[in-house]
């Protein structure tokens, strides 16, 4: 079945990064996108001017995943853009790194909540337009660290891989209606959240350099796509060859 | 807004639901069982869906886990609309 007329996007932590590059990819491939942001609104409201800059259509969408309501997001992003949310991308994600014996609770807590309680939500919320449209597109920005060591970063890894086993799990109960669920799994990205790594990690890369967003980006286009129908359940590793 | 909850409306929109998801309407009954009708546990979910966006009626997972007949689903949906 191909995308409806219509389909809005949703990319939570869109307002740099990944995330933006992510918004940018999607509306170029014509959906309507949703930009969402927790406190960035400069960059939220630069991704939508470089989004309508390339004549595609855009809004900002305020919201801390991690505190909101999942309601108010879908209720805003559709009115805003006037159809249905058919495509979600978990994307918004935060880091406390430490070694496991330092860790605070909070910093656990808070790092869970993020990357995967309010995926499991925003993805429960998603269900409903996808099920009514009989299409959908989930793609879970996951991470190199879910299904591969990395000390220091316990929490971040236990997050991404629970999300992982989220995509695969979810994947299977709504394949029969069209709605694939799908994560990207990133490795070294240049982005304000992996600048103070890098130097160190690029020695271990196979491609012996880090990877850009719009190359993560260009995955999750894939997997939103009418071409990717018939994939679902699957986690495409953009890593420059790491988890080979 | 909602429909009002009566057992003759939520019948009827339980009845012309069932055949999106695959149930001979032949076969559609009270009495007949989700099994028989092979209507599974996403079937039920979205029929949940389509009772709360009708009638404002929210089912509970662990509610509709319990039902076995197209007549419990009614009787389930009157029972939540208190």
């Amino acid at each position: 079945m191909a995308r409806p007329d219509g389909a809005v996007a949703l990319v939570t932590g869109a307002s740099k990064g990944i995330g933006s590059a992510i918004a940018k990819a999607l509306a170029a491939d014509g959906w309507l996108v949703a930009v969402n942001y927790r406190s960035d609104d400069i960059g939220a409201k630069a991704t939508v001017a470089a989004i309508e800059g390339a004549g595609g259509t855009a809004v900002v969408l305020l919201g801390d995943v991690a505190n909101g309501a999942p309601d108010q997001l879908f209720t805003q992003a559709e009115e805003a853009l006037g159809g249905p949310v058919l495509a979600l991308v978990n994307n918004a994600g935060v880091r406390a790194d430490n070694l496991a014996i330092q860790i605070e609770d909070e910093d656990w807590d808070i790092v869970l909540n993020t990357n995967l309680s309010a995926a499991f939500r925003l993805t429960k919320r998603s269900l409903r337009p996808m099920l009514k449209a009989r299409y959908g597109r989930i793609v879970n920005v996951a991470s190199v660290v879910g299904p591969r060591a990395n000390a220091g970063q316990a929490n971040y890894a236990a997050a991404k891989a629970g999300l992982i086993g989220l995509t695969k799990t979810v994947s299977q109960e709504v394949a029969r209606r069209g709605i694939t669920v799908n994560a990207v799994a990133p490795g070294f990205i240049e982005t304000d959240m992996t600048k103070d790594l890098l130097a160190d990690v690029v020695k271990a890369i196979p491609a012996r350099r880090a990877g850009q967003p719009e190359e993560v980006a260009a995955a999750v286009r894939f997997l939103a796509s009418d071409d990717a129908a018939y994939v679902t359940g699957t986690t495409l590793f953009v890593d420059g060859g790491m988890s080979a | 807004m909602a429909t009002t909850v009566t057992p003759e409306a939520v019948e009827k929109v339980v009845f012309d639901a069932l055949p999106q998801f695959g149930a001979d309407p032949s076969e559609i009954s009270r009495e007949a069982t989700f099994e028989d009708l092979d209507v599974d546990s996403l079937d039920l979910a979205e029929l949940s869906q389509i009772i709360e966006d009708e009638f404002g009626v929210q089912l509970k997972g662990d509610d509709v886990g319990k039902i076995k007949t197209v007549g419990d689903a009614v009787e389930l949906v009157v029972s939540r609309a208190g």
